[in-house]
């Protein structure tokens, strides 16, 4: 089989995995996105491995142990990640990405021209304001 | 010691005082009084040493180079010679009396510490001009000088008058520095040295390229620091500097300055002779304008100040005609009798507790007051009036005789245009120096009306330094002028008898002629009172005189003059009198031409700099400012837009990093 | 050189033997390779429909069809091993955490119009991008490798345990401290935090009775002013939902 096969559709599942990070609101989609971009890495990993212990002498087999690895990792990553998104949840009561934007310079709503010497206790302040609004 | 390390030490002990005394004036004030008077006593002892030592012999000459300074060396040179003996016994002869009377005139002043200092500072760059033979070393103790007499001038800071003079002081002066250090750079490039005597030689050889240009350019600065026609404008305003630093800087010093160094390079000057013939027009001019305006003057002080100006004219007429003996012995005998002027002047405005003499002239009983000024002051009018035997007249004489001589034609130092100018200018202002002389005496002593106040006897200092200087004024002339000629080039200075007659007729004329015209008018000053009386018995003379000079304009509408009709002045005068009394509006001149367009160009400037380059500055910080908030707006705390941005980067770099690595 | 050129140089000297697929050519496929064309199609089309559709749960769904097609295309690696793990636990394990975690989080049943955030065309744009230059990138450097997929599987579960308790011990046992510690982080962040609180206990129920703001926020700020600087703006949000406040979420947002 050609190696190109896998490769190419490992890049195409990795940037699909992109667009999803990239443009989905809700926090779980882009977890979901994530595992996507992780299993493009592991495909390429496959690839690679089983065409190289055909051609190498001694390859160790690097490339499917770091796929178990990747699974594990990214296991972890997902348990992890969904428990964050539920704490975020619980108090913010949403888990769209787009609006955690705490930040955000000046996101008070007057402006850039909103001198930026204050001090952080009225910048906290709105911040708290903002909260109360989006819960 | 040698006679070198004692003219050494003529300007460094003043100096140390100066020195010693700004650092000690708030710390020790008790040290203050002793700092000022004892090194200044103890450099008029050495000076006279010098003096005695030199004895109008060759002149001493002593150099060092301290460090090689570029192409034309400036060296650490003394020159002294029978005229730089002599004036500098008189230099410290008249800082040892101004500071011993000030120790009495500005008894209570706060600022005496800082003041006297400055007096000392000043004595001692007095000292380093007359003894130096580096005129670069003359120039830092020329310009000492100008600074000092800013700081002087403006010592009753309080007062807006005295603010305007010394900024007006330095600022013509320095106008006048200009040229003069220009010249003197020429004169070092054409000669290769700064030394006096290299100079004096190169002179002789004729090896001088553009004599005219050179003796133009220095008698610029000659012209600022001697206050000659046309920067003399700030002399008068000076006046409002307190007495003793009238007599001082004002009379006998600084303004000597620039006549001595005329004196010291003639030989430069007599290369060219239409610097001469400028000279003498110069003189000539100085002459008579300043006796015609000090005529007209009602402040004790600014008339000394115009007569000063005067006399000055008579030493630069002397040197115009190339006798610098004359000029010296002059520049000697008015030092003497006019620094006792001015002290004696400012003990009448103590005691009168008026500048003015329209007000003193409506005082019965001044002279019973102040008995020493009176007859100290009588003297000295008679020496300024040039009557025989007093000092004036043999310098005076001398100078009379010096133009005399070339307008004869018996000299070829000089051109005979000059010589004739300077004498009937001179005649003219003899005539017109009784006549003022003879005004402010009786304006001062022979008032009618009330009885002068009493402010309590003067402080035996003041009057005792009074007698000290007058026994020079009486008696200098007389005894002098068979022994100068031995000092200074070997010139006669014995008066000849048409000038003696001629001069003295015509003194003699102007004080009778004055007498006359103030029997005339006196009569008037019953029926116009007039006049304002500052009173501190309590407080010392400065601060009366302070208030004086204050108040001259609120009581009197003008600085210059007062509406009084029993001015023997103002007849005599007649329409010249409102001209006069204005300095020839020369200020108003001045005004016209250099001040309102400098002040235009100072709004152009200032609107350039506040609508066109502040533009700029602006949007130098608008620019930033607004690239500032757009870049703030693309902060939206939205995490995919940073990732997203981050990866387009990446992505634009890999793409990048391919086509190079591929070579495409 | 272009990349191919540089990928064939190392390949011609490295490994002579893989040269020869040369012949190979992508018009003549074999049976596998339309077999891996086809389940990657499928693949591709779910991956897709997942980052794409505006169900979310379907969007989950449609997530088990993209890995259960890699699980394919895996095998057909003659990976086997590593299929039925990706089967085991993508598709078995994080599927289903997936749906639970939409399930807590209240996702809505149905379509949602705002599954997509503003920020769609410029991620178009760079997915786009990057999935050019990595396929242009890609098919350059590897279009003439061949994989023999002959002899005995490169990825079945005896050479894969050999090579993974082998070679690959340490890491595989750091790998399980590392489990643990997702463990233990993933129960901590998840927790109800009552008990947690237990010292806080009547201030919690103050807030949850609905009692006014201000003065229990007072009290925390008398109390430790600079924690009730950061959990102020939480506890504002939280107290219609009865939340006490806790200082880690704080954190972890």
């Amino acid at each position: 089989m050609h190696l190109a096969y896998p490769a190419v559709l490992s890049a195409l599942l990795f940037c699909t995995g992109l667009y999803g990070v990239l443009a989905r609101r809700n926090a779980i989609l882009v977890l979901m996105s994530v595992e996507l971009m992780l299993n493009a890495v592991n495909l390429n990993l496959v690839a690679f491995d089983v065409w190289l212990s055909r051609a190498a002498e001694e390859t160790l087999h690097s490339g499917q142990a770091l796929t178990l690895f990747t699974i594990a990792i990214a296991a972890a990553e997902i348990g992890i990640g969904l428990a964050i998104v539920l704490a975020v949840h619980r108090n913010r009561g949403t888990a769209d990405i787009d609006k955690l934007r705490d930040t955000a310079e000046g996101h008070e709503p007057d402006g850039p021209d909103s001198d930026t010497s204050d001090s952080d206790t009225p910048a906290t302040g709105t911040a708290a304001e903002k909260a109360e609004a989006t819960a | 010691m040698t006679t070198t390390t004692l003219a050494v030490l003529v300007p460094l002990l003043p100096f140390l005082g100066a020195a010693a005394g700004l650092l000690l004036g708030r710390s020790a004030p008790g040290f203050v009084r002793p700092l000022a008077v004892l090194p200044t006593l103890a450099a008029l002892v050495l000076a006279a040493v010098v003096a005695a030592r030199q004895g109008g012999g060759p002149a001493l000459d002593a150099v060092t180079e301290l460090t090689p300074t570029g192409s034309v060396p400036v060296e650490l040179a003394l020159h002294i010679d029978g005229f730089a003996a002599l004036v500098a016994v008189l230099v410290g002869t008249v800082a040892a009396c101004v500071q011993i009377y000030s120790t009495g005139y500005l008894r209570d002043d706060p600022r005496y510490a800082s003041y006297a200092a400055l007096v000392s500072l000043f004595t001692s760059a007095m000292f380093l001009v007359v003894y130096s033979g580096d005129l670069m070393v003359l120039l830092v103790g020329w310009e000492v000088m100008g600074i000092c007499s800013y700081f002087l001038v403006g010592h009753y800071w309080e007062t807006p008058e005295a603010r305007a003079a010394s900024l007006k002081a330095f600022l013509v002066t320095k106008l006048g520095d200009v040229p003069f250090l220009i010249g003197l750079l020429a004169l070092a490039t054409e000669t290769g040295s700064f030394r006096i005597t290299r100079i004096l030689a190169a002179v002789a050889d004729g090896s001088l390229g553009h004599p005219t240009v050179i003796a133009l350019l220095l008698l610029a600065g000659v012209a600022g620091k001697s206050a000659q026609f046309p920067l003399h404008t700030w002399l008068p305003d000076a006046m409002a500097g307190p007495t003793p630093v009238s007599a001082l800087i004002h009379a006998a010093t600084m303004v000597a300055a620039g006549v001595y160094f005329v004196a010291r390079l003639l030989p430069l000057f007599e290369a060219s002779r239409a610097a001469m013939v400028v000279l003498a027009v110069m003189a000539a001019v100085t002459m008579v304008g300043s006796a015609l305006a000090a005529l007209a003057q009602d402040d004790i002080k600014r008339v000394l100040a115009y007569s000063t100006i005067g006399q000055l004219g008579y030493m630069t007429g002397a040197l115009a005609t190339g006798d610098r003996g004359a000029a010296v012995f002059h520049l000697l005998a008015h030092g003497a009798f006019k620094a006792l002027l001015f002290l004696a002047a400012g003990v009448v405005i103590h005691a009168a507790g008026t500048n003015s003499l329209a007000a003193m002239s409506r005082m019965r009983g001044l002279r019973d007051r102040v008995p020493d000024a009176y007859w100290t002051m009588t003297v000295a009018l008679l020496a300024l009036a040039a009557i025989p035997p007093f000092s004036g007249f043999f310098s005076k004489e001398s100078v009379l005789g010096a133009a005399e001589h070339v307008a004869t034609g018996h000299t070829e130092h000089a051109p005979g245009a000059a010589g004739w100018t300077v004498l009937v200018a001179g005649l003219i202002a003899a005539v017109l120096t009784a006549a003022y002389a003879t005004r402010l005496w009786l304006l001062a002593f022979r008032g009618r009306g009330a009885e002068a106040p009493d402010h309590g006897r003067q402080p035996v200092v003041m009057n005792a330094v009074l007698w000290v200087l007058a026994i020079p004024s009486l008696a200098l002339g007389g005894l002098a002028f068979r022994l100068l000629p031995d000092w200074f080039d070997g010139h006669d200075l014995t008066p000849t008898l048409a000038t003696s007659v001629l001069g003295t007729g015509v003194a003699l004329v102007g004080g009778i002629v004055t007498y006359a015209a103030w029997r005339h008018t006196s009569a008037l000053a019953v029926r116009t009172p007039l006049g304002a009386v500052a009173a501190h018995p309590e407080g010392d003379a400065a601060l009366v005189e302070s208030e004086a000079i204050a108040t001259h304009r609120p009581a009197y509408g003008d600085l210059a003059s007062a509406p009084d009709p029993s001015d023997p002045g103002r007849l005599l005068l007649g329409p010249v009198h409102r001209h006069a009394a204005a300095g020839f509006h020369l200020d108003a001149v001045y005004t016209t031409l250099f001040v309102r367009p400098v002040r235009a160009g100072a709004s152009l400037v200032r609107f350039l700099d506040r609508e066109v380059v502040d533009t700029y500055v602006r949007a130098a910080g608008g620019l930033p400012r607004l690239l500032g908030a757009a870049v703030r707006r693309a902060q939206t705390g939205n995490v995919q837009t940073y990732v997203s941005a981050l990866l387009a980067g990446t992505v634009v770099l890999a793409v990048a990093a391919v086509l190079v690595a591929t070579g495409a | 050189m272009t990349p191919a050129a540089t990928v064939g140089h190392l390949t011609a000297s490295a490994y002579p033997t893989t040269t020869a697929a040369g012949s190979h050519g992508f018009l003549s496929p074999t049976g596998v390779e339309i077999a891996f064309l086809l389940v990657g199609l499928v693949t591709f089309g779910a991956a897709v429909i997942t980052v794409t559709t505006r169900q979310l749960v379907h969007a989950a769904l449609w997530l088990v069809v993209a890995l259960g097609g890699l699980a394919v295309e895996y095998l057909l690696l003659t990976a086997e091993f590593i299929a039925w793990v990706q089967v085991l636990i993508y598709v078995g394990a994080v599927v289903v955490l997936i749906l639970f975690g939409l399930m807590l989080t209240r996702a809505p049943i149905g379509r949602s119009p705002d599954a997509d955030s503003g920020n769609r065309w410029a991620a178009l744009t760079v997915a786009v991008a990057s999935a050019a230059a990595l396929v242009w990138v890609v098919v350059d450097a590897f279009r003439t490798t061949w994989i023999d997929l002959d002899g005995p599987a490169a990825g079945s579960t005896a050479v894969t345990g050999a090579s993974l308790f082998q070679n690959w011990v340490l890491p595989f046992e750091a790998l399980s401290v590392l489990l643990l510690a997702a463990l233990v982080g993933a129960i901590v962040l998840s927790r109800k935090v009552k008990a947690a609180r237990a010292g806080e206990a009547p201030r919690a129920g103050t807030r949850a009775a609905g009692a006014p703001e201000s003065p229990s926020r007072a009290a925390r700020t008398s109390e430790s002013p600079s924690r009730a600087a950061r959990t102020s703006e939480s506890g504002a949000s939280r107290s219609a939902s009865s939340h006490p406040g806790d200082s880690r979420t704080d954190g972890a947002r």
